[in-house]
């Protein structure tokens, strides 16, 4: 950040200059000019994101339900249905199968970022070993990151179908984790290798002198370092299995037939809106995905903003 | 440790000690690279199996007579499929990487009061479940005739590209040193003329990261492209692949498993030889600055 430009360092750079006067005026006009260019997308993102959030939550709250003719303004269509408060969130927690994928939702998020986190982890370190072939070896471990989780899911479960853990109502959960694991992994390891080796090497020279062993070297000065780089991998990993989808969707459906063993709210709002239209409930479904990862994001997009705000001053 | 004899002395068992770690560190590698590649060969494996093969032989067999019409028959039903996801990744990428650089531009060059707020409230886009906005969305393109149309998947990844785009631009030009603009300023270049020709031709870095993470985003994704359009004729290829090979009569592995392979195939082949830029996305878009 200590090469971040930011337009007061500019303007005043330019004043010290003692050209400031002559620029200012073509300055203002730029400015304007680029204030338009950057419009268009400013009213996309309002629109397509938090104008459609509005939307989706005010259905949420009525009892929407069936194709049909909707009230429209313009292009925009507002939900059929009459204002029923929160009854359709009531419903939700008090609906078996909608507590099941919050439990299997819960118990996905930890045991994937545990996996990917400590597998993620090791797999960095035993690659900073200035090992052989650490080329080969980085991208077996970052190939699934290129496919898609339809590709995943389906691979994946032809191989768990063969162990009979797919048909298994206690090993289907763990089929998904794995498989899901097995394309994150990667990603993990790369961030955590990108920190180690952003690690200057006099640091570790200078721990191995004062007689620090390899893994007290870890444990007490490269662990705390990469600390923050961890945190940022647990926000992105998290964000992703708690509004995972296409996997489950195509190696098992959420397992209807065993009980839901590894059904997701996705899974349970794509069939309530795609297939029985209930749109106002499955309205309320994707509402509790869009707390449960603001409750992530909101900080951490915060605290970055904060940071940079501070790196500027 | 301070005289030489017992640094000598230490260095021997140091030694053997060193060497059985990294034993242990390069068994370990290749388990985790076994474990890794396992999909993979299960996959050229059963995909090169026939119906009956696929039935009567273990999954982790090989097969002595490789039977490769399961990629030909794969493609008749993926064909479509793929021909439209190339149809729907290209023009998507492409305007996507230009809204992202000139945001990009804007937000790092030409900031204002509230711009990194803004910036905030942007990315906030690229982390929200598409559930919470799917519904509405589907009622839009509708509206607009766009749903189930290629133009109209177009227009929702562009849109939806925007943070990360935006993102991914904005933190590689905070990194183009201050003077090189202001040398423009002062040569009395404005706005576009600082872009075209300072901005612009030192962006291909960006643009390539940009170019190939959206591809594989745009490629990959199965939300959208599942929901927002029914029509076959339309379909992406990862929509085609999750429904290909299942019938009344079971299921075709070997189908199934080459069709794997061909969905996969672009993107692999974008990772073999740009790998380098790939991993620079995945870090730009979870390290920010």
């Amino acid at each position: 950040m200590s090469n971040a430009v930011t337009p007061q360092s500019s303007t005043r750079a330019a004043s010290a200059l003692s050209v400031g006067r002559t620029v200012r005026k073509p300055i203002s006009r730029d400015r304007l000019t680029a204030i338009y260019m950057l419009l268009p997308s400013v009213i996309a993102i309002a629109l397509f994101v938090y104008g459609f959030i509005a939307w989706n939550g005010w259905a949420s709250l009525t009892n929407w339900k069936n194709l049909g003719a909707m009230p429209q303004v313009g292009p925009i269509r507002f939900p059929a249905g009459d204002f029923i408060g929160l009854e359709n969130y009531g419903r939700l927690f008090s609906d078996s199968r909608f507590i099941t994928d919050l439990e299997n939702n819960a118990i996905f998020t930890v045991a994937f970022l545990a996996i990917c986190t400590i597998v993620g982890l090791f797999l960095a370190i035993f690659l900073d070993q200035h090992v052989k072939a650490e080329v080969f070896f980085r991208n077996v471990f970052l190939f699934p990151m290129a496919l898609s989780f339809v590709v995943t899911g389906t691979i994946w479960r032809w191989i768990f179908l063969d162990l009979h853990w797919i048909t298994d109502k206690n090993l289907a959960l763990i089929a998904v984790i794995i498989a899901a694991a097995w394309q994150m992994t990667g990603f993990t390891m790369a961030m955590f290798l990108a920190a180690l080796r952003g690690i200057p090497d006099d640091l570790r020279e200078a721990a191995r002198m004062d007689g620090a062993s390899e893994f007290g070297l870890y444990r007490h000065i490269i662990l705390p370092l990469i600390n923050p780089i961890m945190l940022s991998a647990l926000i992105i990993l998290g964000h992703i299995s708690l509004k995972i989808f296409d996997l489950i969707y195509v190696m098992t459906s959420g397992s209807p037939s065993l009980g839901y063993a590894t059904d997701m709210p996705s899974i349970y709002m794509f069939q309530l809106a795609f297939k029985d239209d209930l749109f106002a409930r499955s309205a309320g479904i994707s509402m509790i995905m869009l707390i449960f990862v603001a409750i992530v994001i909101v900080p951490y997009l915060w605290s970055n903003n904060r940071a940079e705000k501070e790196a500027a001053a | 440790m301070s005289t030489p004899p017992i640094a000598l002395q230490g260095a021997v068992p140091e030694q053997r000690k060193f060497s059985i770690s990294r034993l242990i560190v390069y068994l370990l590698l290749v388990i985790f690279a076994v474990f890794f590649l396992v999909p993979i060969y299960v996959a050229i494996v059963t995909a090169l199996k026939t119906t009956q093969q696929v039935a009567t032989t273990s999954i982790w067999e090989p097969t002595l007579s490789p039977y490769f019409e399961n990629f030909g028959k794969a493609f008749d039903v993926l064909g479509k499929g793929f021909g439209n996801s190339l149809l729907l990744a290209i023009p998507s990428v492409i305007i996507s990487s230009m809204l992202g650089s000139m945001n990009g531009y804007v937000l790092s060059k030409w900031t204002f009061k509230g711009s990194n707020l803004l910036f905030t409230f942007m990315l906030f886009g690229m982390f929200i479940p598409y559930q919470s906005i799917l519904i509405p969305l589907v009622q839009f393109l509708q509206t607009l005739n766009l749903y189930a149309t290629i133009p109209g998947l177009i227009l929702v990844h562009v849109i939806y590209g925007i943070p990360i785009t935006t993102l991914i631009f904005r933190n590689y030009y905070q990194g183009v040193p201050k003077e090189l603009v202001e040398s423009g300023t002062v040569d009395g270049a404005g706005f576009f003329g600082i872009y075209r020709h300072i901005v612009f031709p030192i962006s291909v870095p960006a643009f390539v990261v940009v170019l190939i993470w959206q591809f594989t985003a745009v490629w990959n994704e199965f939300l959208f492209a599942v929901t927002l359009n029914s029509n076959p004729s339309s379909q992406p290829v990862t929509v085609a692949l999750a429904g290909l090979g299942a019938s009344q009569a079971g299921t075709d592995y070997g189908l199934q498993m080459a069709g794997s392979l061909i969905t996969a195939l672009p993107t692999l082949l974008v990772y073999i030889f740009l790998g380098r830029y790939f991993i620079r996305g995945l870090l730009a878009g979870s390290v920010k600055g």
